[in-house]
Protein backbone atom coordinates (compact mmCIF):
# COMPACT_ATOMS: atom_id res chain seq x y z
CA UNK A 1 0.00 0.00 0.00
CA UNK A 2 1.80 3.27 -1.13
CA UNK A 3 -1.33 5.18 -0.13
CA UNK A 4 -0.38 7.05 3.15
CA UNK A 5 -1.82 5.14 6.41
CA UNK A 6 -4.29 6.78 8.73
CA UNK A 7 -2.36 9.40 11.11
CA UNK A 8 -3.58 8.27 14.00
CA UNK A 9 -1.69 4.72 14.15
CA UNK A 10 -1.78 4.25 17.63
CA UNK A 11 -6.06 4.74 18.10
CA UNK A 12 -6.83 1.77 16.16
CA UNK A 13 -6.13 -0.41 19.21
CA UNK A 14 -7.84 2.08 21.78
CA UNK A 15 -10.97 2.43 19.27
CA UNK A 16 -11.37 -0.23 17.41
CA UNK A 17 -15.41 -0.36 16.99
CA UNK A 18 -15.39 3.00 14.85
CA UNK A 19 -11.83 3.69 12.98
CA UNK A 20 -11.48 6.83 10.67
CA UNK A 21 -11.51 5.65 7.14
CA UNK A 22 -7.84 6.33 5.56
CA UNK A 23 -7.63 9.73 3.36
CA UNK A 24 -8.33 8.31 0.18
CA UNK A 25 -11.29 6.29 1.02
CA UNK A 26 -13.19 9.72 3.12
CA UNK A 27 -12.66 11.88 -0.19
CA UNK A 28 -14.15 9.05 -2.12
CA UNK A 29 -17.06 9.25 0.55
CA UNK A 30 -17.35 13.27 0.10
CA UNK A 31 -17.29 13.01 -3.66
CA UNK A 32 -19.99 10.15 -3.63
CA UNK A 33 -21.81 9.17 -0.37
CA UNK A 34 -24.30 6.83 -1.51
CA UNK A 35 -22.25 4.60 -3.09
CA UNK A 36 -20.67 3.33 0.12
CA UNK A 37 -22.52 1.01 2.31
CA UNK A 38 -19.39 -0.23 4.84
CA UNK A 39 -15.64 0.23 4.56
CA UNK A 40 -13.77 -2.61 6.29
CA UNK A 41 -10.14 -1.37 6.07
CA UNK A 42 -8.08 -4.43 7.73
CA UNK A 43 -4.78 -5.88 7.82
CA UNK A 44 -3.56 -3.08 5.67
CA UNK A 45 -6.47 -3.74 2.80
CA UNK A 46 -8.94 -1.44 1.73
CA UNK A 47 -12.82 -2.93 1.82
CA UNK A 48 -15.56 -1.10 0.40
CA UNK A 49 -18.86 -2.63 -0.13
CA UNK A 50 -20.97 -1.11 -2.53
CA UNK A 51 -24.71 -1.40 -3.63
CA UNK A 52 -25.38 -3.81 -6.61
CA UNK A 53 -27.07 -1.49 -8.40
CA UNK A 54 -24.42 0.88 -9.32
CA UNK A 55 -21.44 -1.03 -9.42
CA UNK A 56 -20.81 -0.45 -12.97
CA UNK A 57 -20.79 2.93 -12.33
CA UNK A 58 -18.18 3.26 -9.48
CA UNK A 59 -15.90 0.75 -11.14
CA UNK A 60 -15.64 3.40 -14.23
CA UNK A 61 -15.73 6.40 -12.13
CA UNK A 62 -13.10 4.43 -9.88
CA UNK A 63 -10.80 3.59 -12.86
CA UNK A 64 -10.75 7.42 -14.23
CA UNK A 65 -10.69 9.30 -11.30
CA UNK A 66 -7.94 11.17 -10.75
CA UNK A 67 -7.33 10.14 -7.20
CA UNK A 68 -7.67 6.45 -7.78
CA UNK A 69 -6.96 5.42 -10.99
CA UNK A 70 -7.72 1.64 -10.82
CA UNK A 71 -6.80 0.88 -14.60
CA UNK A 72 -6.41 -3.11 -14.03
CA UNK A 73 -9.08 -5.47 -12.83
CA UNK A 74 -6.75 -7.78 -11.04
CA UNK A 75 -9.49 -10.71 -9.96
CA UNK A 76 -12.94 -10.83 -10.09
CA UNK A 77 -14.28 -13.57 -8.05
CA UNK A 78 -17.58 -15.03 -6.22
CA UNK A 79 -17.96 -16.31 -2.81
CA UNK A 80 -20.88 -18.27 -1.08
CA UNK A 81 -21.64 -17.23 2.32
CA UNK A 82 -23.44 -20.15 3.10
CA UNK A 83 -26.72 -21.47 2.59
CA UNK A 84 -28.45 -19.76 6.19
CA UNK A 85 -26.88 -16.66 4.90
CA UNK A 86 -28.55 -13.58 4.16
CA UNK A 87 -27.24 -12.34 1.27
CA UNK A 88 -26.02 -15.51 0.41
CA UNK A 89 -23.61 -14.61 -2.09
CA UNK A 90 -21.21 -11.66 -2.75
CA UNK A 91 -19.20 -10.71 -5.97
CA UNK A 92 -15.50 -9.38 -5.17
CA UNK A 93 -13.72 -6.95 -7.46
CA UNK A 94 -10.04 -6.66 -6.98
CA UNK A 95 -8.37 -3.19 -8.47
CA UNK A 96 -5.37 -2.31 -8.71
CA UNK A 97 -3.44 1.02 -10.10
CA UNK A 98 -0.67 0.45 -12.19
CA UNK A 99 0.12 4.25 -11.51
CA UNK A 100 -0.16 4.69 -8.06
CA UNK A 101 0.32 0.96 -7.04
CA UNK A 102 -2.83 0.92 -4.58
CA UNK A 103 -5.19 -1.84 -4.70
CA UNK A 104 -9.11 -1.81 -3.37
CA UNK A 105 -11.49 -4.40 -2.84
CA UNK A 106 -14.82 -3.80 -4.00
CA UNK A 107 -17.75 -5.94 -2.69
CA UNK A 108 -21.17 -6.66 -3.62
CA UNK A 109 -23.71 -8.86 -1.86
CA UNK A 110 -26.70 -10.77 -3.42
CA UNK A 111 -29.62 -12.52 -2.49
CA UNK A 112 -30.05 -15.93 -3.62
CA UNK A 113 -33.62 -15.01 -5.66
CA UNK A 114 -32.57 -11.92 -7.22
CA UNK A 115 -28.64 -13.29 -7.82
CA UNK A 116 -28.24 -10.24 -10.92
CA UNK A 117 -25.53 -8.05 -10.94
CA UNK A 118 -24.13 -5.49 -13.82
CA UNK A 119 -21.78 -6.76 -15.87
CA UNK A 120 -17.81 -4.52 -15.88
CA UNK A 121 -16.82 -5.59 -18.92
CA UNK A 122 -17.34 -2.17 -20.19
CA UNK A 123 -15.03 -0.93 -17.76
CA UNK A 124 -12.49 -3.89 -17.95
CA UNK A 125 -12.31 -6.04 -20.58
CA UNK A 126 -10.34 -8.73 -19.08
CA UNK A 127 -13.59 -9.15 -17.23
CA UNK A 128 -15.25 -11.16 -19.51
CA UNK A 129 -14.02 -14.30 -18.83
CA UNK A 130 -13.93 -14.14 -15.15
CA UNK A 131 -17.32 -13.36 -15.08
CA UNK A 132 -17.75 -16.62 -16.80
CA UNK A 133 -15.96 -18.18 -14.34
CA UNK A 134 -18.22 -17.02 -11.37
CA UNK A 135 -21.53 -17.80 -13.95
CA UNK A 136 -20.13 -21.16 -13.96
CA UNK A 137 -19.24 -22.02 -10.27
CA UNK A 138 -21.84 -19.77 -8.51
CA UNK A 139 -24.35 -19.24 -10.99
CA UNK A 140 -24.26 -15.34 -10.93
CA UNK A 141 -26.07 -13.83 -13.59
CA UNK A 142 -23.97 -10.82 -15.17
CA UNK A 143 -26.51 -8.30 -17.07
CA UNK A 144 -24.90 -7.08 -19.90
CA UNK A 145 -22.61 -9.81 -20.47
CA UNK A 146 -21.79 -10.06 -24.06
CA UNK A 147 -21.24 -13.83 -23.99
CA UNK A 148 -22.63 -15.46 -20.62
CA UNK A 149 -21.70 -19.18 -20.72
CA UNK A 150 -19.73 -21.57 -18.90
CA UNK A 151 -15.89 -21.62 -19.05
CA UNK A 152 -14.45 -24.58 -16.85
CA UNK A 153 -17.18 -27.24 -16.43
CA UNK A 154 -18.79 -28.82 -19.03
CA UNK A 155 -21.37 -27.60 -21.40
CA UNK A 156 -24.18 -29.36 -20.24
CA UNK A 157 -23.76 -29.76 -16.68
CA UNK A 158 -25.86 -29.29 -13.77
CA UNK A 159 -25.66 -27.26 -11.05
CA UNK A 160 -23.30 -24.91 -9.81
CA UNK A 161 -20.17 -26.36 -8.15
CA UNK A 162 -18.83 -24.05 -5.82
CA UNK A 163 -22.02 -23.05 -4.01
CA UNK A 164 -22.10 -24.78 -0.29
CA UNK A 165 -24.98 -27.17 -1.08
CA UNK A 166 -23.18 -28.85 -4.11
CA UNK A 167 -22.47 -32.77 -3.61
CA UNK A 168 -19.24 -33.15 -3.75
CA UNK A 169 -19.36 -36.21 -5.86
CA UNK A 170 -22.42 -34.11 -8.36
CA UNK A 171 -25.52 -34.93 -8.46
CA UNK A 172 -24.95 -38.13 -10.76
CA UNK A 173 -22.13 -40.97 -11.01
CA UNK A 174 -20.67 -40.49 -14.60
CA UNK A 175 -19.88 -42.77 -17.53
CA UNK A 176 -20.09 -42.11 -20.86
CA UNK A 177 -22.26 -44.32 -22.81
CA UNK B 1 29.72 -64.25 -41.54
CA UNK B 2 27.51 -62.97 -39.61
CA UNK B 3 24.35 -64.07 -37.40
CA UNK B 4 22.33 -64.76 -40.37
CA UNK B 5 24.72 -67.09 -41.80
CA UNK B 6 24.65 -69.41 -38.18
CA UNK B 7 20.76 -69.30 -38.46
CA UNK B 8 20.78 -70.35 -42.12
CA UNK B 9 22.79 -73.56 -41.75
CA UNK B 10 21.27 -74.16 -38.60
CA UNK B 11 17.48 -74.27 -39.50
CA UNK B 12 16.12 -75.20 -42.23
CA UNK B 13 14.01 -72.30 -44.93
CA UNK B 14 10.61 -73.24 -44.15
CA UNK B 15 9.32 -72.89 -40.58
CA UNK B 16 5.95 -73.70 -39.68
CA UNK B 17 3.71 -72.33 -36.75
CA UNK B 18 0.49 -70.83 -35.92
CA UNK B 19 -0.77 -67.61 -37.61
CA UNK B 20 -1.79 -66.20 -34.25
CA UNK B 21 1.66 -66.85 -32.92
CA UNK B 22 3.14 -64.98 -36.09
CA UNK B 23 0.80 -62.36 -35.70
CA UNK B 24 0.94 -61.32 -32.13
CA UNK B 25 4.62 -61.80 -32.17
CA UNK B 26 4.83 -59.16 -34.95
CA UNK B 27 2.18 -56.69 -32.34
CA UNK B 28 3.58 -57.37 -29.00
CA UNK B 29 7.42 -56.00 -30.78
CA UNK B 30 5.96 -53.00 -31.94
CA UNK B 31 3.64 -51.71 -29.24
CA UNK B 32 3.08 -47.57 -30.36
CA UNK B 33 1.87 -45.44 -27.28
CA UNK B 34 -0.42 -42.61 -28.36
CA UNK B 35 1.00 -39.35 -26.45
CA UNK B 36 -1.86 -38.84 -24.08
CA UNK B 37 -0.17 -37.53 -20.81
CA UNK B 38 -2.74 -36.04 -18.53
CA UNK B 39 -1.14 -35.06 -14.85
CA UNK B 40 2.16 -35.77 -13.12
CA UNK B 41 2.19 -39.87 -14.24
CA UNK B 42 3.00 -38.60 -17.91
CA UNK B 43 6.36 -37.26 -16.62
CA UNK B 44 7.36 -40.92 -15.15
CA UNK B 45 5.91 -41.85 -18.63
CA UNK B 46 8.43 -39.76 -20.65
CA UNK B 47 11.29 -40.99 -18.08
CA UNK B 48 10.08 -44.53 -19.20
CA UNK B 49 10.98 -43.60 -22.33
CA UNK B 50 14.45 -42.06 -21.73
CA UNK B 51 18.28 -42.96 -21.80
CA UNK B 52 17.72 -44.66 -17.81
CA UNK B 53 14.88 -46.50 -18.46
CA UNK B 54 14.38 -47.05 -22.22
CA UNK B 55 11.60 -48.55 -22.73
CA UNK B 56 12.36 -48.95 -26.27
CA UNK B 57 14.53 -52.34 -25.25
CA UNK B 58 10.99 -54.13 -25.49
CA UNK B 59 9.81 -52.05 -28.90
CA UNK B 60 7.57 -49.76 -27.32
CA UNK B 61 9.26 -46.09 -27.23
CA UNK B 62 7.79 -44.89 -30.25
CA UNK B 63 4.93 -42.04 -28.84
CA UNK B 64 2.76 -41.05 -31.78
CA UNK B 65 1.19 -37.68 -31.55
CA UNK B 66 -1.85 -39.22 -33.53
CA UNK B 67 -4.01 -41.47 -32.55
CA UNK B 68 -4.30 -43.61 -35.95
CA UNK B 69 -0.63 -44.56 -36.04
CA UNK B 70 -0.86 -46.07 -32.09
CA UNK B 71 -1.54 -48.97 -30.98
CA UNK B 72 -1.88 -48.86 -27.26
CA UNK B 73 -3.36 -45.56 -25.50
CA UNK B 74 -1.10 -44.99 -22.12
CA UNK B 75 -3.96 -43.11 -19.79
CA UNK B 76 -1.47 -41.19 -17.13
CA UNK B 77 -3.25 -39.14 -14.99
CA UNK B 78 -6.55 -38.17 -14.01
CA UNK B 79 -9.49 -37.83 -16.53
CA UNK B 80 -11.78 -35.12 -15.87
CA UNK B 81 -15.16 -35.43 -16.74
CA UNK B 82 -14.63 -32.42 -19.25
CA UNK B 83 -11.54 -34.55 -20.88
CA UNK B 84 -13.72 -37.80 -21.08
CA UNK B 85 -15.30 -37.16 -24.36
CA UNK B 86 -11.84 -36.17 -25.75
CA UNK B 87 -10.51 -39.70 -24.82
CA UNK B 88 -12.92 -41.39 -25.56
CA UNK B 89 -12.86 -39.93 -29.11
CA UNK B 90 -9.30 -40.60 -29.32
CA UNK B 91 -9.72 -44.43 -28.57
CA UNK B 92 -12.02 -44.54 -31.27
CA UNK B 93 -9.58 -42.48 -33.84
CA UNK B 94 -6.85 -46.00 -32.79
CA UNK B 95 -6.91 -48.33 -35.35
CA UNK B 96 -7.66 -52.19 -34.43
CA UNK B 97 -5.89 -53.89 -32.57
CA UNK B 98 -5.94 -51.43 -29.45
CA UNK B 99 -5.19 -51.59 -25.73
CA UNK B 100 -5.02 -49.35 -23.01
CA UNK B 101 -2.89 -49.36 -19.78
CA UNK B 102 -4.50 -47.15 -17.45
CA UNK B 103 -1.23 -45.45 -15.37
CA UNK B 104 -1.74 -44.79 -11.45
CA UNK B 105 -4.24 -44.30 -9.43
CA UNK B 106 -5.84 -41.92 -10.47
CA UNK B 107 -7.15 -43.17 -13.87
CA UNK B 108 -7.64 -46.21 -12.04
CA UNK B 109 -9.87 -45.26 -9.59
CA UNK B 110 -10.06 -41.24 -9.28
CA UNK B 111 -7.26 -41.17 -6.99
CA UNK B 112 -7.45 -38.99 -4.02
CA UNK B 113 -9.98 -36.91 -5.88
CA UNK B 114 -13.20 -38.46 -5.33
CA UNK B 115 -15.41 -35.51 -6.39
CA UNK B 116 -17.29 -34.17 -9.26
CA UNK B 117 -14.77 -33.06 -10.94
CA UNK B 118 -12.45 -35.93 -12.13
CA UNK B 119 -13.97 -39.54 -13.65
CA UNK B 120 -13.67 -42.22 -10.95
CA UNK B 121 -11.63 -44.74 -13.20
CA UNK B 122 -10.74 -44.51 -16.86
CA UNK B 123 -12.59 -48.07 -17.37
CA UNK B 124 -15.71 -46.40 -17.10
CA UNK B 125 -15.14 -44.55 -20.89
CA UNK B 126 -12.77 -47.35 -22.16
CA UNK B 127 -11.71 -50.88 -21.68
CA UNK B 128 -8.45 -51.65 -19.59
CA UNK B 129 -6.50 -54.11 -20.37
CA UNK B 130 -3.68 -53.40 -17.79
CA UNK B 131 -4.32 -51.07 -14.42
CA UNK B 132 -0.74 -50.04 -12.88
CA UNK B 133 -1.00 -48.99 -9.11
CA UNK B 134 0.92 -46.17 -7.90
CA UNK B 135 0.96 -42.26 -7.39
CA UNK B 136 2.88 -41.57 -9.59
CA UNK B 137 4.09 -45.06 -10.34
CA UNK B 138 7.78 -45.42 -11.15
CA UNK B 139 8.97 -46.30 -14.56
CA UNK B 140 9.54 -49.52 -14.00
CA UNK B 141 5.93 -50.43 -13.29
CA UNK B 142 5.28 -48.75 -16.64
CA UNK B 143 7.70 -50.79 -18.27
CA UNK B 144 6.69 -54.02 -16.57
CA UNK B 145 2.89 -53.09 -17.25
CA UNK B 146 3.98 -53.38 -20.95
CA UNK B 147 5.80 -56.64 -20.93
CA UNK B 148 2.55 -57.66 -18.82
CA UNK B 149 0.39 -56.25 -22.09
CA UNK B 150 2.96 -57.68 -24.77
CA UNK B 151 1.93 -61.55 -22.58
CA UNK B 152 -1.92 -60.54 -22.95
CA UNK B 153 -0.83 -59.57 -26.61
CA UNK B 154 0.30 -63.21 -27.23
CA UNK B 155 -2.40 -65.06 -26.00
CA UNK B 156 -5.23 -63.38 -27.89
CA UNK B 157 -6.05 -64.73 -31.80
CA UNK B 158 -6.32 -62.62 -35.06
CA UNK B 159 -10.37 -63.95 -34.91
CA UNK B 160 -11.11 -62.28 -31.65
CA UNK B 161 -11.37 -58.82 -32.58
CA UNK B 162 -12.61 -56.06 -30.34
CA UNK B 163 -15.07 -55.43 -33.17
CA UNK B 164 -17.28 -58.92 -31.33
CA UNK B 165 -16.69 -57.41 -27.74
CA UNK B 166 -18.00 -53.60 -29.08
CA UNK B 167 -20.64 -53.89 -27.00
CA UNK B 168 -19.03 -54.65 -24.15
CA UNK B 169 -16.55 -52.59 -24.18
CA UNK B 170 -18.83 -49.69 -24.27
CA UNK B 171 -20.26 -50.89 -20.97
CA UNK B 172 -19.08 -49.40 -17.45
CA UNK B 173 -17.13 -52.84 -16.95
CA UNK B 174 -15.97 -53.41 -13.16
CA UNK B 175 -12.11 -53.47 -12.99
CA UNK B 176 -10.69 -56.76 -13.35
CA UNK B 177 -13.48 -58.41 -15.02
CA UNK B 178 -12.72 -57.54 -18.75
CA UNK B 179 -13.72 -60.69 -20.93
CA UNK B 180 -10.00 -62.29 -21.20
CA UNK B 181 -9.26 -62.35 -25.01
CA UNK B 182 -7.45 -65.50 -25.56
CA UNK B 183 -9.53 -66.74 -28.62
CA UNK B 184 -12.05 -68.62 -26.29
CA UNK B 185 -15.04 -66.10 -27.22
CA UNK B 186 -14.62 -67.14 -30.75
CA UNK B 187 -13.97 -70.75 -30.03
CA UNK B 188 -16.81 -70.86 -27.88
CA UNK B 189 -19.47 -69.56 -30.15
CA UNK B 190 -19.85 -70.66 -33.66
CA UNK B 191 -18.30 -68.90 -36.06
CA UNK B 192 -20.27 -65.72 -37.64
CA UNK B 193 -21.44 -66.13 -41.29
CA UNK B 194 -19.59 -63.12 -42.26
CA UNK B 195 -16.20 -62.43 -40.99
CA UNK B 196 -15.98 -59.44 -38.51
CA UNK B 197 -13.60 -57.61 -40.19
CA UNK B 198 -15.73 -56.20 -42.88
CA UNK B 199 -13.04 -55.73 -46.19
CA UNK B 200 -13.97 -58.76 -48.22
CA UNK B 201 -10.94 -59.75 -49.83
CA UNK B 202 -9.99 -58.74 -53.57
CA UNK B 203 -11.36 -62.57 -54.29
CA UNK B 204 -13.78 -62.79 -52.80
CA UNK B 205 -15.11 -60.21 -54.23
CA UNK B 206 -14.71 -61.38 -57.78
CA UNK B 207 -16.39 -64.39 -56.91
CA UNK B 208 -19.47 -62.51 -55.44
CA UNK B 209 -19.72 -60.30 -58.76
Amino acid sequence: MAEPEKPEASSISSQPSEPTPSPLVAAFQREHPDWVVQVIEALGETTLVVPKESIASICSFLKTWSETRFDFLSDLCGADRGVEEEPRFEVNYHLFSTTKHHRWRLKVLLNEDNIHVDSVTGVWRTANWHERETFDLFGVVFDGHPDLRRILLPEDWQGHSLRKDFPLRGYEPYSLK
Amino acid sequence: MGLENVIAEALPEVLTTRLDSLINWARKSSLWPATFGLACCAIEMMNATSARNDLARFGSEVFRASPRQADVMIVSGRVSRKMAPVLRRIYDQMPEPKWVISMGACATSGGVFDNYAIVQGVDKIVPVDVYIPGCPPRPEMLIHAVMMLQDKVMKESVRDRRDILEAEAREAVVPGTLPITDGSTARQNTLPETRPYTIASRHERRRSS
